[in-house]
This record gives C-alpha cells, structure tokens and sequence, in this order.
C-alpha cells in the first residue's frame, strides 16, 4: 500500500512556528504517520508532554483515523471545542492532513511534520520512493523498475558515470537504478528495450499543479 | 569549416588533449597561465563545467578565453544546471564565438558539490544532449522550429572503461555514439591490459577514442582514488611504485608513470589519443609530454 512518508521537523524549528501561540491542539494521524511512527498515539502524548514541558498550554489532543480524510461529526463534537480554544493546531500527518483539516477547522494549522514523499514500505521500518507519479510512465521500457525516480538523475538512457560497483554515485547503500534495470531486463532477455535510444522526456506531463476531471461521455 | 581539434583527429596523428579549470571567481590569470602554456602543446583543452558540482567561473566563459588566447577549447556541457532551452542557447552562443568543439556530460550530482541544496535540472541526459547538437547542425532546434543560423560542433561524450559493472555503461557509451559522438575521451585508465579489451570492443565503432590519464601526486592519492571516485582502479604495482619514490619525488615519480604510460599507449598505437588530466598541476603537463617523448 502506498504511505505518505514524513519526518519530524527539528523542535526548534516547531518552536518558531509555534511563536506567540500558546494554546496548542495536537493532532494526529492515524494512517501514515501512525505506521511511519512520526504521529501516532505516542508520538502525539510525547509531543504533548514536550510543549508542556517548553511552556505551551495544552487544550486537548487526539488521533484521527484518517487526516486526509474528512471529519467526522463525532470528532468535531468530541474535540471541537478543545481545538476552538487552541491559538493553533499542531498537525502530526502528512502535509495532505494538515491542509484538509486546515480547509475545514478555519483555524491556524501548523505542521509538525516534513513530508518527503509517496513511498512503499519494503521491510520493517523502510521506506522507499519508487513512483514521483511525473505523468508519463516510461517503466514499460525498464522492466518495471522507475528510473524517473530511482535513479537519483532521473536518466532513462541508462547510468551516469557516477555508478560505482552496481551502487550510486550519491551513496554507496543505495543501488544504482541502472544496474538494476540491467541485470532484470537481462533476466527477461529485453536487452533492447536499454539499447533503444529514448528520446528527451516530457516532463510536463500534467502541468503543476495536476488536475484530474472524469470525461464526461 | 570543420575545428582544429576535428582536423587533429581526423589526421590519423595521436592526439593529445589537457584540462584547464575555469577559477572560482573572476581573477583569471592562473586559468589564463595554464592556456599560455598548453596551447601550442596540445591539440585542445577542455574547459570544465562546474566539476564535482562546485561553482565556478562558467565553461562557457573559459572556453571563450582560451579562444582568445588562441588555444582550441572543447567546452564541457552538463545536464545538471541546464535544460533544454538553456542547453540550446550556450551552444548557439558557443557557436557564434567560434567555439566548435564540445564534450557532452550528465554531470556529477549537485549533492557532491559547495552548493549541496541547488536544484538539480538534468532535463537531458548526454546521449540526448550529443543528439541535440547534431538537431540544431540540421538548422532544427530541439522542438523542430527552424534555426536563423546555424551551429558546427565536432560533438564528443565520455566512458568509463573501469565501470563495474562495465555492460550497462557500454550500452550508454554505444546510444552516445548513435546519438552522433565523434570522440569519446574516457575516465581514467591505469591498467592497460584492461583498456586494451576495451578497445577491441570499441574499434568495431567509428569513433575516435582518448585514453584519459590522470597524474599520480602520491600513494595517498592513488588509494583515494580508489576508492572514491567511480570507475578508476590503479593497480597495486603503480601504487607501490610511487609509495617507493624518495621523499619529495612522488610528483616526479608520477610524471614519469604518467608519460610512460602515454607513450606505451602511443607506441602500441592501442587508440587515438590521450586526455591528460593533471587536477591542480596544469603547469607539469608539459613535463608529462616531455615524459612521454611528445615534445
Ligand atoms: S515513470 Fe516512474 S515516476 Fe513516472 S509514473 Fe512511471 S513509475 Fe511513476
Ligand atoms: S549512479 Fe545510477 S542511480 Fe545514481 S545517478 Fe547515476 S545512473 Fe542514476
């Protein structure tokens, strides 16, 4: 399933987004940043506590389900009031949360949190970007590997001069997409598809930022 | 009219090739020393473009002064800092100034660089970019919308024959030449043998190839290199063989294996040339020459 991936700003920095607000609300999501532990039950009451502790008063806190999701009437009717008497919320989730609660709480949203990208957990605790959804797919040509994103140039012609021992030029613990893409489309004997020249990319695939309507037939 | 540094490769003699490194700021005057010596050596020099992703004096500017100086610039393009348009638009500039020789790169990460938080463009990648030169020589721009005045470029690219593994990067180095690569001048090579595998596979292309050799300074370096710059391997007989030059003789000592090696590969006629990278110690490529029985 794929996560919206976050991570903690430094203290002070909250701190400073936090200047001359004093009543806190703490939300958290119970989605992404729960499985990313960066805005979970315990992220949250360690947050809480922590602004207690650097002098904050605050009103109320709590986990939503969803944050990109819409409230519910039952937390509105729960906290609602707690959130009111908040100088600010301070949003544990991704920054999807922060504006959708933002765009419905007219209140001043603060977020808590760096989102970094859309990204797949591959084992326990590991994150990983594989799709930057650039609007015109080119993994039909690299064996389903996504070099647009996997490889830190982005190149689709194949490695940069950067690939050091099947690893990339900007760290030696992340493989390199084109080794990659090499050794599968070896394996599935489509060598071709690398030897085929690719032209410059569109890279406006959808201008920023995107929109989407459903033709109407 | 094709460049002096085309004429050079098409006349079958060994060519060679220098680096001069554009300053970072606006004094020129070492840059400027280095040309003065180089210039009537070697067959051209290529101006670096903000190498290691660090922020210099632009190679456009440098190539432009070692033209003025009367030395044959081949200026170096990365993707990194440019795209399309502005790719499209320096060599049209370049052109008109008669700089006629260009090296097309992807360009190093602008993570490795001073300037870690830049965004990087690489809109183009440099078998695209090869490409693009040959477009714009069709009097086309990248879009098809016809140019007012031409460009002429002897386009080159580069490879790393050490690469590891070495087929994806021959695949690379194979869409270059498609794309339109006359020369290809390489990362460095130490182990001859190695390279001369390589260029059994490369001979089949036509293509002219440069053998880049980098100057040892010391065994320290060597092993640096080692390990942390992709795609260079110096074997352990020529570390040992400068880590056993007397104190203060590393540099001389690396002239020597330097030219030894050049001339090795001028005698054995392994390919067309030579691109000597000297890093910081422009003014000894003379030396290296002499070494090498060049001058
Ligand atoms: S090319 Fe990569 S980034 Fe673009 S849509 Fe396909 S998988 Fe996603
Ligand atoms: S080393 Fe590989 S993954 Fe990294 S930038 Fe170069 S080609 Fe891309």
């Amino acid at each position: 399933m794929i996560r919206s991936i976050t991570q903690q700003k430094p203290m002070e920095e909250i701190e400073h987004l936090l200047e001359g607000m004093d009543r806190i609300f703490v939300i958290g999501c119970g989605t992404c940043t729960t499985l990313t532990r960066t805005g979970g039950v315990e992220q949250v009451a360690a947050m809480a506590e922590d602004l207690s502790a650097r002098g904050k008063v605050i009103t109320g806190t709590t986990v939503v389900p969803v944050a990109c999701d819409n409230l519910t009437s039952d937390i509105l009717s729960e906290f609602g009031a707690r959130m009111n008497q908040a100088d600010a919320l301070l949003v544990m989730s991704c920054a999807y949360g922060v504006q959708t609660l933002a765009s419905q709480l007219g209140q001043m949203v603060v977020p808590a949190q760096n989102t970094l990208f859309i990204g797949k957990e591959n084992a326990a605790g590991q994150f990983n970007e594989i799709c930057t959804q650039c609007g015109t797919c080119v993994i039909g040509e690299t064996g389903g590997i996504c070099p647009v994103t996997t490889c830190h140039k982005g190149l689709v012609n194949g490695p940069c001069g950067g690939t050091n021992n099947g690893k990339c030029e900007i760290d030696s613990n992340k493989d390199c997409a084109w080794t990659m893409i090499y050794n599968r489309l070896k394996e599935l004997d489509r060598l071709d598809s690398m030897r085929t020249y690719k032209k410059p990319r569109n890279h406006l695939g959808e201008p920023s930022p995107g929109k989407f309507l459903i033709p109407e037939n | 009219m094709p460049s002096a540094f085309k004429k050079a490769l098409d006349s079958g003699k060994f060519v060679v090739t220098s680096e001069v490194a554009p300053s970072k700021g606006t004094n020129l005057e070492k840059m400027a020393h280095h040309v003065e010596l180089l210039k009537d050596k070697v067959d051209a020099m290529n101006v670096t473009d903000h190498q290691s992703s660090v922020m210099r004096f632009p190679s456009l500017g440098g190539a432009l002064l070692v033209k003025e100086k009367g030395g044959e610039p081949i200026l170096q393009m990365t993707c990194r800092d440019r795209n399309r348009l502005a790719l499209q638009a320096d060599l049209m500039f370049a052109a008109s100034r008669g700089i006629n020789n260009v090296l097309c790169l992807t360009g190093d990460s602008v993570m490795l660089g001073d300037h870690k938080q830049a965004k990087a463009v690489f809109d183009l990648d440099s078998s695209q970019l090869v490409a693009a030169v040959r477009t714009m020589e069709r009097g086309k721009d990248m879009a098809g919308n016809d140019l007012d005045g031409g460009v002429r470029f002897c386009a080159g690219a580069i490879v790393t024959p050490e690469a590891n593994p070495i087929e994806p990067q021959l695949i690379k180095f194979e869409k270059k030449i498609e794309a339109g690569a006359e020369f290809i001048q390489t990362q460095a090579v130490y182990d001859i043998d190695n390279f001369k595998k390589f260029m059994d596979y490369a001979r089949q292309f036509d293509v002219k190839i440069l053998a880049g050799v980098i100057l040892l300074t010391s065994a320290g370096m060597a092993r640096f290199m080692n390990k942390n710059v992709a795609g260079v391997m110096v074997p352990q007989n020529l570390i040992d063989e400068m880590a056993a030059a007397p104190k203060g003789g590393a540099l001389k000592k690396g002239i020597e294996i330097t030219g030894r090696m050049i001339a090795q590969i001028k005698d054995e006629k392994i390919c067309d040339g030579v691109h000597i990278m000297a890093i910081g110690k422009e003014e000894v490529v003379p030396d290296i020459m002499s070494a090498a029985g060049l001058l």
